[in-house]
């Protein structure tokens, strides 16, 4: 096992506090952002599990849903708005479309927003039911509980 | 109303003849083919009084891939004044898929016309800025040609300067 006890816990308790206090940014395209919006209001209520706080200023957000189809013309966007989120952040691809382009095999869309950036939890559907939103995004807080978290003054190894 | 548009297609094929190749009206929608020549001449005199067809509603191309004639212009024009509709069509073969631009009739024309070149790669003579409205620049070919590749993909727009 890696790390002296202190790192050890503040691993865990970084990870603690940013899995329920992410900030999320709505980047919706499409009809995907409808199941966005009843995942997000009070039917399913995305805030019981701390990511209440809708940003719409990537700056202030570490958490981007990509939801809807990104087209060759939108991807530069998507790529800028994905640089200029602070670290940490996530990704998540909401809906076929983001995740492969759908049904959209063609030569406008993008196949798939991974070939741009780094995608965290994918979602398949089209468009996924709130249920599915709910358990991707309790993946993805196992996922950013159980990675190795970064700070500001972290030893690194090279 | 019926017999009405019976009458303009029977009063446009006796004023311009041989210019028109074909009539239709189809539960309503009066349709003509005419000669790309007399393209300009026709649409004039449709714009004008008496008939007065004010409005270009939309305008595209469709592409008969194997066929010569290749492409087929497609005209909507509506008459404000008059209440009607009328549909004017015309061929374009491979080789010179040219046709003059009405942008100096309809405004709208520009864009309409635009979409035409980004999609089908029709020629629109006298347009004032006939560059691609949908496609960004680079891309190449026509996409929605029949014979563009169904799976091809390009270079992107380069993501970060």
């Amino acid at each position: 096992m890696e790390g002296n006890f202190f790192t050890t816990k503040l691993n865990y308790m970084l990870g603690w506090a940013r899995k329920y206090s992410l900030f999320h940014y709505p980047y919706i395209t499409a009809c995907c952002g409808m199941e966005y919006m009843s995942t997000v209001c009070s039917h399913f209520d995305l805030d019981r599990f701390g990511a209440g706080w809708t940003r719409f200023s990537p700056r202030q957000s570490d958490l981007i849903f990509v939801v809807g189809t990104i087209t060759q013309k939108l991807a530069p966007v998507l790529k800028t708005v994905y640089e200029q989120m602070t670290e940490p952040k996530w990704v998540v691809a909401f809906g076929a479309c983001a995740v492969s382009g759908g049904i959209y095999d063609n030569y406008a869309v993008l196949q798939g927003i991974d070939s741009i950036i780094p995608v965290d939890i994918y979602i398949p559907g089209c468009p996924p039911r709130p249920e599915t939103v709910l358990d991707a995004f309790i993946k993805l807080q196992e996922k950013i509980q159980n990675q190795e978290q970064e700070w500001r003054w972290k030893k690194r190894k090279h | 109303m019926a017999m009405e548009e019976k009458k303009t297609l029977k009063v446009l094929k006796e004023r311009f003849q041989d210019k028109i190749i074909e009539t239709s009206a189809h539960f309503g929608d009066d349709t003509l083919l005419i000669e790309k020549d007399s393209f300009l001449e026709i649409m004039t005199f449709l714009k004008g009084k008496p008939w007065e067809y004010n409005m270009l509603l939309d305008l595209t191309c469709v592409d008969f891939l194997g066929q010569e004639p290749r492409f087929e212009m497609v005209y909507h024009l509506l008459s404000l004044p008059k209440n009607h509709r009328l549909r004017l069509k015309v061929r374009l073969s491979e080789k010179d898929p040219a046709i003059d631009s009405l942008t100096s009739m309809w405004e709208n024309a520009n864009w309409l016309e635009r979409e035409a070149y980004d999609m089908f790669g029709i020629h629109f003579k006298g347009h004032p800025d006939l560059r691609r409205i949908f496609m960004y620049d680079g891309f190449e070919g026509h996409p929605l040609r029949k014979d563009y590749p169904l799976r091809k993909r390009q270079p992107r727009i380069p993501l970060s300067k």
